[in-house]
């Protein structure tokens, strides 16, 4: 399906082809900008193109593609960075140089790279549509190949060395299966049944783990203004969380921010594994300067490469900074189609977006027959600090963990500076049983006992303001103590040193040595020592 | 390519800065166009929209004395670009690139497209050689590294234009021998004192520079193209001649004005405060152009100065710079109010890429401990100005007082410099002076 630009404004471009279905990929201009149809109508499509469109000219070509925006996948995709569009970022610098310029096409997968392909099945074996057939070694992982849907007798299995563009396997009836195969990333991969999320995400981040812990297969939130430190905070759950693999998508926030985590975590050693953090990850990256409509397409890209993981049987967990930046861009793309605005703009299918791609997360028994988990943490970066602005709210209906990121313990260099009253977790009841028996049976009762302490100390806090610091009770002083030491020594982490990642039998740990410190203080300002001789002695 | 030029003479109707032209055979979205007075002057304009065959144009200039009859637009096939060559330095120009100086406009050695293209994060280079701007508040607490964008947040009459002017005047490389830095100053709706006030701080330095002045009463959509202009040239500067270029801009709440305003004459539909809802991208496009290159010398680093309507750091426009700047300078007007200079609050302020600007080889091996306790302590003593407030002085215990006595301290005396440059070593032997006297932890 060929034909002419006939209107460019912003990201959208119409162009007078017929024929063409939703969502279809369109090569537009000259440069052969890539671009979706977004609208059709009668006589006209129009199309959000992930490109700049400064430069394209009326009466340019454009052309249907005839599927929808894929994703390549297969082994090779670990370890590196690619924009939203899959396009590997380091061999188009190598390419182009340090500027991105527009319209370059760069296979996302090395075609000449020799892989290893361990069978599993033998020739003559019947092979159902979702079996295992073998795997290749990719970094410290098993990267299993199926059969993608085909069925039948196997007539042909390799084994040993092999590239890409051969064969992994031929069925009798001449059918080919290879290693890789795209996918449509605006479809949910399919799975055979969606389990409860009871399992843990260990974070490493004591106030996380402890007090709102995430589930492995659960959703969590993270909204904060400026300066709240929320990628810092993704950042180093990307670094020490209980994943097999983590796909990171730096959705419209900063260059720099990208760059540095890239060459952080290709030193970095990855506690679980033992190898470089970056063996385990995959980086999505559309900067806040890079095309707006590029932003919508990176997160799809991104679910769809996790999908893909977890259909592996792996615990996968997909971050985003900031889902808010998408958001803008699905406004963005709506006014440019004229589409009547809902509140604050953005248009009024934002809530049924952002939950059908919540509902991608899940645990999952897969086609394979395994289980796998895809976990999912999006910032979320409320103009001005307020979360009562759509993009918080629409992610609150349906978010599983809540972690609200405060200003003002950011003032005050209280990092993570995730407000212990405001922030809930959903995941709590399930996985307390685990920590349970895991960890530590009093686990529960001493996270009672600390919310219970941090309660109290905030109505104190109140009275100091009035009467002033010696105006309260012994006992209350003990306690302001203790809340002190909880808050400082507890829900404080320092994500530039050795104490970045606290694991949960660490963090047990601690908070036992504080809570029961306060229990023995309690008791000897009962027999009487005068409570300045115990701040002195018990007192840190 | 177009083999002729296209002259349109049909106007369909326009509106403040914005040109409706229909007919129209081939056009390129952001082409360049010129437009044809009826008294035979001219004004570049751009395409920001085609729809069949209408095209809306913004024109960069007043448009009045346009009219529908006689007045005609000629289309060019390019975009926007900026001229380039190093005879730009020292010079002054307008907001569209003409000479403000008195001098012949200089033979470019080439063009560029004035919006540049976005760095591949993998091309970057990480931010963290020292900036040293003589301001200990900076410098010490807030550090600024070459590469990085720290925006100042100021509100009306405070002094926003005295602290830029310092930089402008004080700011030294410190690790290499001479420096090689650049300043190129873009001014956005300035009143003719400021104007002056600038022009003073600029001639007085030694460092070379490039200035792009628009006045309050020069046409608004030229506030939209300078710093393009400014950026364009930073970059040649930077990764062409491998200088260190310090871009400073002020003020962006014009800049954000102008926006709104074209934003508004084309329809569109508003998003905060009638602020664009594109606001976010827009400024990312122009503050996410500050960076260094791997493996290339030279370096962009960005000082947008943003004066908050209504003091309001929530406000859209300081608002979407923090989510893009690397940190900011906040300035306060009860600091200001004790004659403290530069009147920083500390507590808003931050510097994201200091972590990995100071310390040993970089600044000082005590640079790191020195600032998080004098932050620790600073913030504490303002903790307990509230309880003064209600039980006053007498009611507070000594170390109490002690505290609020070296908040003062900390603002009387490392924050406020009176007319002095302070080094690196300076500034944090007087943090570190100001630790002893009180008695407090030092590194």
């Amino acid at each position: 399906m060929k034909g002419r630009i006939t209107g460019i404004s912003g990201p959208t471009v119409t162009i007078d082809v017929k024929g063409l279905k939703l969502y279809e990929r369109v090569a537009i201009g000259r440069a052969r900008l890539l671009g979706e149809v977004v609208r059709l109508e009668p006589k006209r499509a129009v199309v959000q193109v992930y490109e700049n469109t400064s430069g394209l000219a009326l009466g340019e070509e454009a052309t249907g593609l005839g599927n929808p925006l894929t994703v390549r996948l297969g082994p090779g995709l670990l370890n590196r960075i690619f924009d939203g569009l899959q396009r590997p970022l380091s061999d188009l610098a190598a390419s182009q140089g340090p500027f991105l310029l527009a319209g370059e096409e760069i296979p996302p997968l090395e075609k000449g790279r020799v892989w290893i392909f361990h069978p599993s099945r033998k020739p003559g074996e019947e092979i159902a549509s979702h079996d295992i057939l073998g795997h290749v070694e990719e970094g410290p992982f098993r990267h299993f190949i199926t059969s993608q849907g085909a069925c039948g007798c196997l007539a042909s299995i390799m084994e040993g060395e092999f590239t890409l563009d051969q064969p992994v396997a031929v069925l009798e009836g001449g059918e080919e299966i290879f290693a890789t195969h795209d996918w449509p990333v605006r479809t949910p991969r399919p799975w055979r049944k969606k389990l409860p999320p009871t399992e843990p995400l260990i974070t490493g981040q004591r106030c996380i783990d402890f007090f709102f812990p995430l589930a492995r297969g659960g959703t969590a939130i993270f909204p904060g203004g400026f300066g709240t430190g929320k990628t810092i905070l993704e950042q180093t759950i990307t670094k020490f969380a209980a994943a097999d693999m983590v796909i990171y998508v730096g959705c419209g926030e900063r260059g720099n921010e990208m760059a540095e985590m890239l060459e952080e975590f290709g030193s970095l050693t990855d506690p679980w594994s033992g190898q470089t953090l970056m063996t385990r990850t995959i980086m999505l990256v559309n900067t806040s300067n890079m095309p707006v409509a590029a932003r919508e397409a990176s997160i799809y890209t991104a679910v769809t490469l996790a999908e893909y993981y977890r259909d592996m049987g792996y615990n996968v967990l997909l971050l985003a900074d900031s889902i808010s930046r998408w958001a803008e861009a699905l406004r963005e793309i709506s006014s440019s189609l004229e589409e009547m605005p809902g509140e604050e703009g953005y248009p009024t299918y934002l809530s049924s977006r952002l939950a059908s791609y919540f509902a991608r997360a899940g645990v999952v028994e897969t086609l394979a027959g395994g289980t796998g988990s895809l976990s999912m943490i999006l910032s979320v970066s409320p103009p001005g600090g307020d979360f009562t602005e759509p993009v918080t709210q629409a992610c609150l209906r349906t978010t599983g963990s809540f972690l609200m990121l405060d200003t003002a313990l950011a003032h005050r260099r209280h990092f993570p500076a995730i407000h212990w009253f405001q922030s809930f977790s959903l995941y709590e009841g399930d996985v307390e049983t685990g920590f349970e028996k895991k960890v530590d049976p009093r686990w529960g009762e001493l996270k009672k006992a600390c919310r219970m302490l941090l309660q109290r100390e905030e109505t104190l806090r109140e009275v100091a303001e009035i009467v002033g610091a010696e105006g309260l009770q012994d006992e209350d002083h003990l306690l302001m103590n203790v809340a002190e030491r909880i808050r400082r020594d507890f829900l404080c982490q320092n994500a530039y040193t050795e104490d970045a990642f606290s694991p949960p039998e660490q963090t047990f740990e601690r908070i036992r040595a504080i809570i029961d410190a306060y229990n023995e203080a309690k008791e000897r300002l009962a027999a009487g020592e005068p409570v300045e001789e115990i701040l002195k002695g018990g007192a840190p | 390519m177009r083999l002729a030029e296209h002259r349109y003479s049909s106007i369909a109707s326009i509106k403040g800065p914005l040109l409706f032209v229909t007919g129209v055979l081939s056009a390129r979205m952001g082409e360049v166009v010129r437009v044809l007075f009826p008294d035979g002057s001219e004004m570049e304009g751009e395409i920001l929209k085609i729809a069949g065959d209408t095209v809306l144009i913004q024109v960069f200039g007043e448009s009045r004395g346009l009219d529908v009859e006689n007045s005609s637009v000629i289309f060019s096939d390019a975009v926007k670009k900026a001229p380039l060559s190093p005879e730009m330095l020292d010079r002054v120009f307008d907001g569209s690139f003409r000479p403000l100086d008195g001098e012949p406009m200089f033979v470019p050695e080439g063009w560029t497209p004035v919006t540049g293209f976005p760095l591949n994060p993998t091309s970057r280079a990480r931010p963290e050689e020292f900036i040293e701007t003589g301001f200990s508040v900076i410098d010490g607490l807030n550090t600024l590294v070459k590469g990085q964008k720290l925006p100042i947040f100021s509100s009306a009459g405070l002094p926003s234009r005295e602290l830029a002017a310092g930089i402008l005047r004080q700011a030294r490389m410190t690790r290499k021998g001479e420096s090689d830095l650049v300043v190129v100053f873009v001014a956005l709706g300035l009143t003719h004192h400021e104007y002056a006030y600038y022009m003073q701080t600029l001639e007085g330095m030694d460092t070379p520079f490039v200035a792009f002045i628009n006045l309050a009463s020069d046409p608004v959509v030229e506030r939209l193209l300078a710093p393009r202009f400014g950026l364009t040239v930073a970059e040649y500067f930077a990764f062409e001649r491998g200088m260190d270029v310090l871009v400073v801009v002020t003020d962006m709440t014009n800049y954000c004005d102008a926006l709104r305003e074209v934003s508004t004459a084309r329809e569109e539909l508003p998003g905060r405060r009638g602020y664009p809802g594109y606001m976010y991208s827009d400024l990312a496009s122009l503050f996410e152009r500050a960076g260094r290159i791997k493996g290339r010398p030279g370096s962009v680093t960005m000082l947008p100065v943003v004066t908050m309507p209504e003091e309001d750091i929530t406000h859209p426009i300081p608002d979407l710079t923090g989510y893009i700047t690397e940190g900011q300078i906040v300035l306060t007007r009860a600091l200001h109010q004790k004659g403290v200079f530069p009147p920083v609050d500390i507590l808003p302020s931050l510097s994201r890429l200091m972590q990995r600007g100071i310390g040993d080889k970089l600044t000082r091996a005590d640079h790191r401990d020195t600032a998080n306790l004098l932050y620790k302590h600073y913030s504490k003593g303002r903790d307990l100005r509230s309880l003064e407030a209600i039980v006053g002085r007498e009611g507070m215990s000594a170390t109490d007082r002690g505290m609020l006595d070296f908040a003062d301290a900390v603002e009387g005396e490392f924050i406020h410099q009176e007319g002095e440059r302070r080094n690196i070593a300076e500034t944090l032997d007087t943090g570190i002076a100001l630790l002893k006297r009180f008695s407090l932890e030092v590194p």
